[in-house]
């Protein structure tokens, strides 16, 4: 760690700065310029997405163009687009759904998975044109109104993520496993090829579930979230949010501590 | 990334003509190799036709009693087709190795066999390639050679074939069904499709620019009993292969009357071990007569300085994948 990265850090320490505050401020320590580059790329679009209602800036004058039409999530989507603009782009800088995450945008670590016409697909690597015609889902799409996807609130009751970043991507391959275990699919694991199994192993979901990666190793969790829903495995919630009782207790053990 | 049209192809005939007179320009089918090689810059396209609406995406029973697979019919759903699973699950082994289930979803079988080495140096543009750059050099001769190849190289490339649906291609003798510039259709024997590298690294195979793959072609089945796909690489999942073995056996008793055999991760191509093959017919199917072939195979072998592992590696995979292949645990 270099001496401005350990001031960054201490002087966030003390101030209690944000996760993106903390990103902007090592972009300019010099150790994470692609974090603020990034983050100020979100920020403009963001706001571009905000300001038009979710429209798109047409590509610049002279580069070629792709008209795209697909229904996102339900709503159809009409979008002109520089050729070159991915899936994933489309999505977070065109039509402000940041939901879905670039990771390594090159396909090795399944952030940016959504699920294509019912099949979990990487929107890194597949072009906004691609996807003409088709039905996207994204993390947004999940959820039934308010009420959400059981993957989604079992990752929650197994305590299936830690940083949340992968989780999206997560949360979408996870779902499209479950309808391609209910098509009787294979995997390398599967021993009999002609009775791939409908209740898949722990080594089952593993081996589908390999190419999402998690950085913070919330592996055990994850599995146990799916498992939770595809097998319906009691899983015990070992986690809970703080209630009136815990934070006072909490207080008075750190007016203690401070004396 | 440079700036380049993209159009919906509506016919073969369309989508050729739309390529074969664009030097730069490139069919796309699952775009899981093409656009990262886009992105990093180490393939540049003035014009991108998109195949995926053309009508090719069958796998359907042929009259010889094989199975046309068509080019755009994707690698999840060639896997896990009722055909190939019963009458070549040397095959579907074979491809559910490879990647992951998104990259499954999306990559077709026609692409899958024009995807591009994993060499880091073909993908690190700041570095000489003769594969990328020809007549700049290789990297990888004298660099970070622990993934390359043991078989079949040149002093221009040591880069290997990453693909795995492409070495069971090999030991089942498969055809690759090609539309021409000139609208003829031909079929390439695949042994005869991808090449070693010889002085011209930078071709990977023997497709003229413009021709466009319609479908592979597998023979009548023999070794839907006898055949079995290993596949060695540093992860459990979802990792390229340093060696891996397609083998299938046709038995009589305990005798063997055909074997084939391809490796992955050890060649510019996938490599057919001709002399292991060789070794094993009319013989009894025994451990100590699959480590005779595995030794007459891997004696053309030559170790660059960090993937010595991959000789005492592959006799042992060859040997462990004939083991699977005759049905013993």
């Amino acid at each position: 760690m270099t001496r401005d990265e350990r001031e960054v850090l201490d002087e966030m320490k003390k101030a209690g700065v944000p996760r993106r505050e903390f990103m902007k401020m090592m972009g300019g320590a010099g150790a994470g310029l692609v974090a603020a580059q990034t983050l100020m790329e979100e920020q403009t679009y963001a706001q571009a997405a905000s300001l038009t209602g979710g429209a798109t800036a047409a590509p610049a004058v002279g580069v070629p163009a792709v008209s795209v039409k697909f229904m996102v999530n339900g709503a159809e989507k009409t979008l002109t687009l520089d050729a070159r603009v991915t899936l994933l782009d489309a999505m977070r800088r065109h039509l402000g759904l940041t939901g879905s995450k670039k990771g390594c945008d090159h396909g090795q670590c399944g952030a940016c998975t959504m699920i294509v016409d019912g099949r979990r697909v990487l929107s890194c690597l597949t072009l906004a044109g691609q996807a003409d015609g088709k039905k996207v889902t994204t993390i947004e799409g999940i959820a039934t109104g308010e009420e959400l996807h059981p993957m989604q609130a079992a990752f929650i009751e197994c305590d299936g993520f830690q940083c949340g970043y992968c989780t999206p991507g997560q949360i979408c391959s996870a779902v499209a496993l479950l309808d391609e275990a209910q098509r009787g699919e294979a995997s390398y694991v599967t021993e009999d090829l002609q009775n791939p199994p409908k209740q898949l192993s722990d080594d089952e979901v593993r081996e589908r579930m390999s190419g999402n990666i998690c950085r913070c190793a919330a592996y055990p969790q994850i599995l146990k979230a799916i498992q939770k829903v595809h097998q319906g495995r009691p899983v015990a919630q070992d986690w809970g949010f703080a209630g009136p009782k815990h934070l006072a207790a909490m207080k008075e053990e750190a007016r203690h501590a401070g004396v | 990334m440079q700036a380049f049209s993209f159009t919906h192809a509506e016919s073969p005939p369309a989508a050729v003509a739309a390529i074969a007179p664009k030097p730069h320009g490139y069919f796309l089918g699952g775009g899981t190799n093409l656009i990262d090689l886009l992105k990093e810059d180490v393939e540049q396209a003035t014009d991108i036709v998109d195949l995926t609406r053309l009508d090719l995406a069958e796998v359907e029973e042929t009259e010889g009693g094989g199975v046309r697979l068509g080019a755009l019919a994707k690698n999840s759903d060639t896997a896990n087709h009722p055909l190939i699973r019963t009458r070549y699950p040397l095959l579907s082994q074979a491809m559910l190795s490879a990647a992951s289930a998104q990259i499954r979803n999306m990559a077709t079988n026609g692409g899958n066999l024009l995807q591009r080495t994993r060499c880091m140096y073909f993908y690190d543009v700041g570095t000489p390639c003769n594969k990328r750059q020809p007549g700049t050099g290789c990297s990888a001769l004298e660099g970070l050679n622990r993934m390359h190849a043991i078989f079949g190289a040149s002093k221009q490339c040591v880069a290997v074939h990453p693909s795995d649906f492409c070495v069971a291609l090999a030991a089942l003798d498969a055809t690759v069904r090609v539309r021409g510039v000139d609208g003829k259709e031909r079929g390439i024997a695949f042994q005869d499709f991808h090449r070693l590298p010889g002085d011209k690294p930078e071709q990977d195979h023997t497709l003229a620019h413009g021709e466009l793959i319609e479908a592979i072609d597998l023979p009548a089945s023999l070794f839907a009993k006898h055949s079995y796909y290993l596949k060695v690489r540093d992860r459990a999942s979802y990792a390229f292969a340093l060696v891996s073995v397609a083998a299938a056996l046709e038995l009589d008793g305990d005798t063997i009357k055909q074997a084939r055999l391809a490796m992955g991760g050890v060649a510019h191509k996938p490599w057919r071990a001709a002399k292991a093959e060789a070794a094993l017919i009319g013989k009894a199917a025994t451990p100590e007569n699959f480590a005779a072939a595995a030794e007459a195979e891997m004696a053309d072998a030559q170790a660059l300085e960090h993937n010595a592992f991959k000789i005492p590696l592959g006799k042992s995979a060859i040997v462990r994948a004939l083991i699977r292949a005759k049905g013993e645990p």
